[in-house]
């Protein structure tokens, strides 16, 4: 193909990502299993970066997760949405930056739902002002907090202490990267690098000096399945992906693996525990799992922030491996304490899955 | 007389969902529940585009319309830019309005949902809450998520969360007059009408089965559809 082909073809998957002023609405998910990364993102954008950051307190779920499982019904989310839009209006700000994969695949859904269909719009702002007496704005950029990450790639390049290196030998990490299907499976021209060829984890990656594995497996769901998950009974389904994914994976040896919707790494990261207490089988190093990361936990490591602050110690497959192998230095004998350094207890030892404490 | 067509029909999903497919059976290739379960997305919307209302009844009444995960990968990949996925959702939502999914064992699992990640929406504005995710119900979650939960205020004070704090944070409360207006838009807009069908329909559904039914997680009720699978979902 000719390179303006291809030039032309590529710019359909690129956005404009604001530069500043941004109206962060956290993840139901994030906050639960990684908290420290939404931190890591503020402190990177405020402290780092000095860019305008607000977030309202008022907001709320977007009911994602049950609009997904369906028990609320489609006016019920655009409603919700709706006065999350309220509330953007109302503090002033127009650039949308939601941490939730989910939350991001919803707004883009609905958002395009009413550019096709204004009458559902206009029945939903009736709806919105019959039962909070609130109106909104449009937000001008929606952008998912990856999508500001993979904007300021290079100036956190700039600023890092460490790179995706192995110290020793100088040769790249291997890296998997996991979109998170809500991303751009929907609407790939609202992702970086679409749906096929997402590049927004990638770009990240190959700033901060790792190396990207294609492997076949790249684009399946990591299972969350929503209901699939949620009821017991169904869980199987949730475990089979990831699992179809690592045994995927496994042959290109990964060092890591990076992720970007909230739930993929707790999902990415647990089951690596089930399959080992199931099968005695882990697919990292020496009887450890693949350590899984958010992007957020991968920019502060490589600002040089402390592995405690940012939360490695809540996931089940140990990331010391990838920390020793970049050279970033950690007090194991602090790895479960608390703010003060108080010592919290260890938790159990896996049957099988081999874990640093 | 059935009308289930023209209901889909009145669905936008449903309507940006389907636009005469041509059967070629890319949803289904790259379907990771038509891997899993006895799931075929290509013909779901042969049903539906077929508008024969009684096979799209026994569709509702089917375990078949559970299976999908939702994870839209069907979109991204259909020639004609139909999404299964959302066929999915329009049925799903038609099958609880007309109380249909009381029929099948994965369609009653409806409860179990309403329950959990439903309750925790009105209860803390969270879909998903730290206190929500209990070992014995998610034994998965394994050791560390143990000893987080068991660790929790400290544990969330060393990441910088709001644990239950006031003002802006990770897992803030939220305050009393968000959630009045969430409960507000759930009246408004449908959710609470079709979360009073669930209960009521479930209620019948467990006294015809023999099954205690309250309103707790430890009902015999609730505790059968969470945990019972009849092992006759799985493809060959």
């Amino acid at each position: 193909m000719k390179e303006e082909g291809k030039k032309r073809i590529w710019s359909e998957y690129q956005k404009e990502v604001p530069d500043d002023h941004y109206y962060y609405v956290r993840s139901c998910i994030r906050q639960t299993f990684f908290p420290g990364s939404e931190q890591a993102f503020l402190r990177i954008l405020r402290e780092e970066l000095n860019r305008d950051v607000y977030e309202n307190p008022y907001h709320t779920t977007c009911t994602g997760i049950a609009y997904h499982a369906d028990i609320v019904p489609f006016d019920t989310t655009m409603t919700v949405v709706a006065r999350q839009f309220a509330l953007m209006t109302e503090s002033g700000y127009r650039n949308y930056v939601p941490s939730c994969i989910t939350s991001f695949g919803i707004y883009t859904e609905i958002l395009e739902t009413w550019k096709h269909f204004p009458e559902v719009e206009a029945r939903i702002r009736e709806k919105l002002w019959k039962a909070t007496k609130r109106e909104f704005k449009i937000p001008e950029n929606l952008s998912h907090s990856s999508d500001v990450i993979y904007h300021f790639r290079n100036e956190i390049a700039e600023k890092a202490k460490y790179r995706l290196v192995n110290c020793k030998t100088g040769e790249p990490l291997k890296v998997v990267d996991h979109i998170g299907c809500h991303y751009a499976k929907m609407f790939p021209e609202k992702g970086i690098g679409g749906a096929e060829f997402p590049q927004v984890l990638s770009g990240m990656i190959e700033a901060w000096g790792g190396e990207v594995i294609d492997y076949p497996e790249r684009r399946h769901c990591c299972g969350f399945g929503f209901r699939q998950y949620i009821v017991q009974a169904n869980r199987g389904y949730s475990l089979s992906c990831s699992r179809k994914k690592f045994e995927s994976m496994e042959p290109y040896e990964p060092d890591l693996i990076i992720t970007n919707c909230p739930g993929c790494p707790m999902f990415l990261d647990r089951w690596q525990y089930v399959i080992s207490e199931m099968e005695g089988k882990t697919y990292g190093k020496n009887g450890f799992g693949i350590p899984v990361f958010t992007y957020e936990e991968i920019a502060g490591l490589v600002l040089g922030y402390d592995p405690w602050e940012l939360g490695l110690q809540v996931h089940q497959v140990s990331c010391e491996p990838v920390l020793d192998k970049i050279g970033i230095p950690y007090k194991l004998t602090e790895k479960f304490t608390g703010k003060n350094k108080e010592f919290l207890g260890v938790p159990k030892m896996p049957q099988y899955l081999k874990f640093c404490c | 007389m059935k009308n289930y067509f023209k209901k889909l029909q009145e669905d936008v999903r449903f309507q940006e969902g389907l636009n005469a497919c041509i059967n070629c059976g890319t949803c289904t290739a790259i379907c990771p529940a038509a891997e899993f379960y006895r799931y075929d997305p290509r013909q779901i919307a042969d049903v539906v585009q077929s508008r024969n209302d009684d096979e799209i009844e026994t569709l509702l009444k089917s375990d078949t319309i559970w299976y999908c995960g939702e994870c839209m990968s069907c979109k991204t990949r259909c020639p004609r830019g139909n999404a299964p996925g959302l066929i999915i959702i329009a049925l799903r939502s038609l099958s609880q309005d007309t109380g249909l999914f009381i029929h099948s064992e994965k369609g009653r699992q409806q409860l179990a949902v309403k329950r959990t990640v439903g309750e925790n929406i009105l209860k803390t504005g969270y879909c998903v809450y730290p206190g929500s995710l209990i070992p014995s119900l998610h034994p998965e979650q394994g050791p560390v998520w143990e000893w987080e939960l068991e660790n929790i205020d400290h544990v969330m004070h060393k990441l910088g969360a709001n644990y239950n704090g006031e003002g802006a944070g990770a897992l803030r409360k939220i305050p009393e007059e968000s959630l009045k207006e969430l409960k507000a838009i759930f009246d408004e807009t449908g959710a609470t009408d079709r979360w009073e069908l669930i209960e009521k329909i479930s209620a019948e559904k467990a006294n015809d089965m023999g099954l205690t039914f309250d309103e707790t997680m430890n009902c015999s009720y609730f505790k059968y559809i969470y945990k019972h699978n009849s092992r006759n979902h799985f493809a060959e």
